[in-house]
């Protein structure tokens, strides 16, 4: 019995020590909270998987990573887990934005950093901001503002518009009708899950829109432009990248040919060093990059652009040195605003077939040096 | 709303009704006969869909695909029979619960160990990827068609199966008393087994005929069981007839509701205010009738006090 407790003690000793060597010997310690399991394990895995291809080999980067199961209360509780007993300098990686609206405004509060790989609520970019927060893929609405640009660049006049009943599908929805002047014919808001969209695709039909517009994320959108490519109707479709990134396309195939959709990232965008992550990421991963992976891979380049300029004990000069941006991302122009959101271009897109593989090719310009329109209500 | 516009979505309820009947079937026979709340249904049905998935991408054969499907699903259905379900007939229904949740989560994380996050490819064979027209002039696509058809033979068979053989006769009896059945000598562990993988492999069925038009993914059988028991408890435990009519009505409730509730706010509200009350009522259409039928027939319409 006391060897045994002798042992106990020796091994929490060792452990503590070490511990504490590698508490701050200046390394920078990442709490990474993200989806893995679930419906939308997706997006969580493409953003971790972006993020450690770019800290790969990076000795002063150390990574704990873990699973939010989509879920706001696990998501808090795995925050307080890494400011309170993992004393994280940085917390990273959430997906979606109801979980972001609860974690990050108390992450701030307890003067963590937090970098937004993925989710860009409109209360983060206004009147919620923080000197500690940063966004790093996209304020919400910026897609669609974008998309409702392209449209009246390229003759689009009558437009239907469809979006899950809840509010990221709403504000989509409305950032487009920011931007596009033309008509819009008919707005359906479908419940959020919706698998079936026989009913939406009849009244589609029957509208005189030329153009779909569109928001279904994940499963909703692979069900309905299935059903779309059944239907025989012929109308253009357009909609935010989330409904057609590499991870999606697969399941939906040859359906999704000719659909357009607004992104800030492609793989064939033309930029120094996007090359390079595509190819990276296939010989790391063994699959195509999603805009997700481009997303956490300019997470990590940004976190460590800053890392070579400032101690993370000093809040202000790494705040500082992150808002400088001086990393090359694979969008290529990079900025903050002065909310701590991108300014960056957004491109339309075309889904394309290569090979046996569907996938998404530039076609031009939707939005050049976009920001978003919250940033006045933000005073920092 | 023109006339044709309306006959198509009587068409899209009824085909949406039909394929949760294949859903509901299983779960009240299972329901009816074993007394079991079984919600682990929805794993059966992912796992039809991905059994379909798995095998159309091997052999590019649609109907391989849904034999695959079928038994997959009454294999996987058997076999936790034999293994878990079997030890919680006696148990409480909170018991039989927490049991078939953690089936639930045990089937979802292994298909995501097995096939990845990320959803898979499934589409409707080439024959049938297009849209027929039908008297009238209405397009409808013909796999939507096709599983109307699928789904109405289904039902013709089951009724049959339950009215005229004996395996019907037995599980007709064991509904209404267990132990006597026992005691006449059918061997009732037998009949359980084989009640339960026939609901799964029809689950299996539904799951492999949508997942063609929809998404196979982790996850997508839960939202499809909680319309199932709306509809079981809706068309009145235990009776197939009862699953029947409530899927259909559930199926042309849901679909009508979204397109015509609207449309109805529209005649006398603003178009975006129409649209948002509209599409929150439809939402919520099918639980008010399943109040409704509640209030007047307490055990649903063809339930047995």
């Amino acid at each position: 019995m006391k060897m045994k407790s002798l042992v106990a003690a020796a091994c929490m000793a060792l452990t503590g020590t070490a511990a504490l060597a590698d508490g701050h010997g200046g390394k920078l310690k990442v709490g990474m909270i993200t989806t893995l399991s679930g419906g939308g394990a997706g997006l969580g895995i493409d953003v971790r998987d972006g993020f450690m291809l770019a800290a790969k080999g990076n000795e002063m980067l150390e990574v704990v990573i873990e699973d939010d199961q989509q879920k706001p209360d696990i998501a808090v509780q795995l925050a307080d887990k890494m400011i309170q007993s993992e004393n994280v300098d940085v917390l990273t990686g959430i997906i979606w934005s109801n979980l972001a609206m609860a974690v990050i405004p108390s992450a701030t509060a307890q003067g963590k950093f937090y970098l937004s790989p993925n989710a860009g609520p409109s209360a983060l970019a206004g009147k919620g901001c923080s000197p500690l927060y940063f966004n790093i893929s996209w304020q919400n609405d910026a897609f669609y503002e974008a998309g409702g640009l392209w449209a009246n660049e390229n003759d689009i006049e009558k437009v239907f518009l469809m979006a899950p009943n809840y509010p990221a599908g709403i504000d989509g929805m409305t950032g487009f009708k920011r931007t596009f002047t033309g008509e819009v014919v008919n707005e359906v808001y479908t419940s959020l899950g919706q698998t079936d969209y026989a009913a939406e695709i009849a009244q589609i039909r029957a509208s005189d829109a030329d153009t779909v517009y569109f928001f279904l994320p994940g499963g909703m959108g692979i069900s309905f432009m299935k059903q779309w490519a059944g239907s025989g109707v012929d109308k253009n479709v357009m909609g935010p990248a989330f409904s057609f990134d590499q991870g999606i396309l697969g399941a939906i195939g040859d359906a999704a040919l000719g659909v357009k959709n607004t992104s800030h990232w492609s793989k064939d965008l033309d930029v120094p060093g996007n090359a390079e992550f595509v190819q990276a990421f296939q010989d790391e991963y063994g699959r195509l990059p999603s805009l997700y992976a481009a997303q956490g891979y300019d997470t990590a380049l940004l976190l460590m652009s800053a890392m070579g300029k400032a101690d993370v004990n000093d809040a202000d000069a790494f705040q500082a040195a992150l808002k400088e941006a001086d990393f090359q991302s694979v969008r290529g122009k990079f900025s903050f605003a002065d909310n701590q959101h991108p300014i960056q271009d957004i491109y339309m897109r075309e889904v394309v077939k290569e090979g046996d593989v569907v996938t998404n090719k530039i076609i031009g310009v939707a939005a050049t040096d976009h920001s978003d329109v919250y940033g006045v209500d933000c005073s920092m | 709303m023109t006339p044709i516009l309306l006959i198509e979505q009587v068409l899209n309820g009824l085909q949406s009704g039909i394929t949760l009947f294949l859903m509901a079937a299983g779960l009240t026979l299972i329901f009816g006969v074993m007394g079991l709340i079984n919600l682990a249904h929805g794993s059966l049905y992912m796992i039809g869909a991905f059994a379909a998935a798995a095998v159309a991408g091997w052999t590019g054969s649609f109907v391989l695909a849904l034999g695959a499907a079928l038994a997959a699903a009454a294999a996987a259905g058997m076999i936790i029979e034999m293994v878990v379900i079997r030890r919680l007939y006696d148990r409480d229904h909170l018991d039989q619960v927490l049991a078939t949740f953690a089936l639930i989560l045990i089937f979802s994380e292994g298909t995501r160990w097995l096939f990845g996050s990320f959803p898979l490819y499934l589409d409707v064979p080439a024959a049938l990827s297009g849209p027929v027209t039908l008297p009238g002039g209405i397009l409808y696509p013909s796999y939507r068609l096709l599983i109307i058809v699928i789904g109405l033979l289904i039902a013709v068979g089951l009724f049959q199966l339950i009215a005229r053989t004996r395996i019907g006769i037995q599980i007709r009896a064991g509904e209404s008393d267990r132990e006597m059945i026992a005691a006449l000598g059918v061997d009732i562990s037998r009949l359980y087994t084989i009640v339960f993988a026939l609901g799964a492999a029809l689950a299996g069925l539904a799951g492999a005929l949508v997942g063609a038009i929809q998404s196979v993914q982790v996850g997508m059988g839960e939202p499809v069981l909680i319309l199932a028991f709306v509809v079981i408890v809706i068309g009145g435990i235990g009776s197939i007839k009862g699953a029947l009519v409530g899927a259909l009505l559930v199926g042309l409730t849901d679909t009508l509701g979204g397109v015509l509730l609207p449309l109805l706010f529209g005649l006398f509200m603003d178009p975006s205010s129409a649209t948002t009350i509209g599409s929150a009522l439809a939402s919520m259409s099918i639980y008010i009738l399943m109040a409704l039928v509640l209030l007047f027939r307490p055990t649903g319409l063809y339930g047995r006090a």
